[in-house]
């Protein structure tokens, strides 16, 4: 169970990390977006890997349970981080359709070239 | 429990839907619902700061659940400073957006600014270090909003590039919540701080990793060396009131770092050490010397007011990296000088450029109000460049003064005494070629082929230039009441300090309270 989990997470973070070096867009989205998978794993780990064990419940009295916080704060990432991929999905849409690439850096050779061109 | 601690959260998040639902098709009402919005919140602020004058740390449960199970909000003088700083900024930068048009260039202006607020006061009021990820987020997703308002391709491509440093950013957020709630078992700050007294040798490590974590999160938010990369682009491609008002989202940075490094991390816990200072320091003087440079090369007006506000930034946290009380105050004082002296200089910066062809630094035709867009911007750069009659001057003194430990004193002294002297020298730079080299060109200019509709040439009216004024007017007040000022921050840098007391008010009245 410990090295199914850890392995996973640090899969998903070698990978993340990998893509989000990446120069295009949709690369670093994907690398984003594997870096939330790994961090919601991690969050799940974070409360003691538990299996078998019940929930919170009255009725188990003294039993020992598995953590329900861990639980909530990984619901929250999960929320939290789908809605930022689709903000920048959006925003790298946006952006492409303004530029005509999908370049993540900011060519800064135009504006060199043409200093006079307006920024605003 | 005082329940208007909360509404500088409430108020905004009730408004901003408001706004966006309901009067997503009128602009006057928007904008007159924003602004009151925004007055309301300054009043409350205002009214808060005098409450946390007693001294008293005021602690706010949610759903009255008991302090270390449910989400507290606090209130002490520290926090109470940082939301009125916020509410009276973002009245200034409101105002100013209404009357130059800005929020009719995109949509949902006032909603997003709304949100804004919501996120920067709840980050700045709460307790627990989950829900400072979750304030966190609030504001982050408003300003990528604001910050690709009225699009543009530059503004949607750095809008991509400051989403990504920031997802990355929330993601190690939630690996270093991971770790300490896994090596400490909980989230509450005050009751982060107590039981990391006593960690355990075995978990000592795991919990300098979230320290570190957390100081790079919290370092990449107050864009700080080797994470600042982000702000000059951000900023200079931001719409200038936008930009201004993202002068208070370093400082969130800045405040999280006081916050949690001093409580919960502070130098008398044996897992972390001087773990924060070692690393902060090195980093904060880079950033003095980035910005500095910056100043010195830009070759647009926003990207050298943005490296200023990143050297402000390194200025900053070379105070705050000393972690006493005396270098807090410094820093304190400092960090309410140059939230408004940034936005001072965004603020005039957009005066000028709506009215100029370009913004780039050569001189073109003088525009209209040459002599008044000038003196603004020499006050504003006076101010954020530390020379005397306003308040950077006593800031960058104070920080000085601080920092007089044999180690850090020649670097710290070294670093700021020259990033002021190179500032200076753009801004100086800058401005004469801006204005003064500007009136030595004839006025009607040959409109070239390409450079499209012809900007407005009116004359600013007192309105517009009202939003700047006042910026300056806080700065020159600043300065002015220095005394009042400074006592007040001497306060709230003892009370930050006082780490039995906050943490005695957040778990200790909860078990008393509670039935």
């Amino acid at each position: 169970m410990e090295i199914v989990v850890a392995s996973s997470v640090a899969v998903l973070t070698a990978g993340g990390v990998y893509l989000i070096l990446r120069l295009r867009t949709f690369p670093v989205i994907l690398g984003l977006a594997l870096l939330s998978y790994a961090v919601n794993i991690f969050l799940f780990a974070s409360g003691r890997l538990a299996t078998g064990l019940p929930p919170v419940l009255l009725k188990y009295g003294e039993a020992t349970y598995t953590d329900p916080l861990p639980q909530a704060l990984v619901l929250t990432a999960i929320v939290i981080s789908f809605g930022m991929t689709a903000v920048l999905v959006i925003v790298a849409l946006g952006a492409f359709l303004e530029s005509g690439t999908d370049r993540i850096d900011i060519a800064p050779r135009e504006d060199d070239a043409e200093p006079q061109e307006s920024h605003r | 429990m005082n329940h208007w601690i909360i509404a500088p959260v409430i108020l905004p998040a009730l408004l901003a839907p408001l706004i966006a639902f309901v009067m997503r098709h009128d602009l006057t009402l928007a904008r007159a619902t924003s602004l009151a919005g925004a007055v309301a919140i300054a009043a409350i602020a205002v009214g808060l700061t005098l409450a946390s004058g007693s001294g008293e740390t005021q602690v706010y449960y949610l759903g009255n659940w008991p302090a270390p199970f449910g989400i507290v909000l606090v209130l002490d003088r520290l926090s109470a400073l940082m939301v009125l700083l916020t509410s009276v900024l973002a009245l200034i930068v409101l105002v100013h957006a209404v009357v130059t048009g800005w929020d009719a260039r995109g949509r949902h202006f006032h909603a997003l600014f709304q949100f804004q607020i919501m996120g920067i006061c709840g980050a700045f009021l709460t307790g627990d270090i989950f829900n400072l990820f979750v304030f966190f987020e609030v504001l982050l997703i408003a300003s990528y909003g604001l910050m690709i308002h009225g699009g543009g391709r530059e503004r949607m491509q750095a809008g991509v590039q400051y989403i990504v440093m920031n997802l990355a950013g929330s993601t190690l957020f939630l690996f270093a919540l991971g770790v300490l709630y896994a090596s400490t078992g909980t989230l509450n700050i005050a009751d982060l701080a107590l039981r990391l007294r006593e960690i355990p040798i075995e978990d000592a490590a795991l919990v300098r990793v979230a320290a570190m974590l957390l100081m790079i999160v919290f370092a990449l938010k107050a864009a700080l060396f080797p994470l600042q990369f982000w702000l000059p682009g951000t900023y200079a491609n931001a719409p200038a009131p936008v930009a201004a008002l993202f002068a208070i989202m370093t400082k969130v940075g800045a405040y999280a770092i006081i916050r949690v490094h001093t409580l919960a991390f502070g130098p008398d816990i044996g897992a972390t050490g001087p773990l924060a200072a070692t690393w902060l320091f090195p980093g904060a003087i880079v950033t003095i010397v980035i910005g500095a440079l910056g100043v010195l090369g830009a070759r647009g007006l926003l990207p050298l007011i943005a490296f200023s506000v990143l050297g402000s930034m390194g200025t900053l946290m070379v105070a705050v990296a000393s972690f006493t009380p005396e270098a807090t105050l410094a820093a304190l004082y400092y960090l309410v000088h140059s939230t408004f002296a940034g936005a001072a200089l965004f603020l005039v910066a957009d005066l000028l450029l709506s009215r100029r062809k370009d913004q780039t630094l050569i001189p073109l035709p003088a525009t209209v109000q040459n002599g008044l867009f000038a003196g603004l911007f020499f006050a504003a750069a006076i101010g954020m460049a530390g020379m005397p009659p306003l308040s950077g001057f006593l800031g960058k003194l104070l920080i000085l003064d601080a920092l007089r430990d044999p180690g850090q004193m020649p670097w710290a002294w070294g670093a700021v005494l020259a990033g002021s002297l190179v500032t200076i020298v753009g801004f100086a730079r800058a401005g004469s070629q801006l204005f003064w080299k500007s009136t030595s060109i004839p006025a009607p200019a040959p409109k070239g082929p390409d450079h499209g509709p012809v900007t407005s040439v009116r004359a600013a009216s007192a309105m517009e230039i009202a939003p700047a004024l006042t910026a300056l007017a806080v700065l020159a007040a600043l300065s002015v009441f220095a005394g009042p000022v400074s006592a007040y921050l001497t306060q709230a840098s003892d009370q930050i300090f006082d780490r039995d007391g906050y943490i005695g008010a957040v778990l200790g009245t909860a078990t008393e309270d509670q039935p």
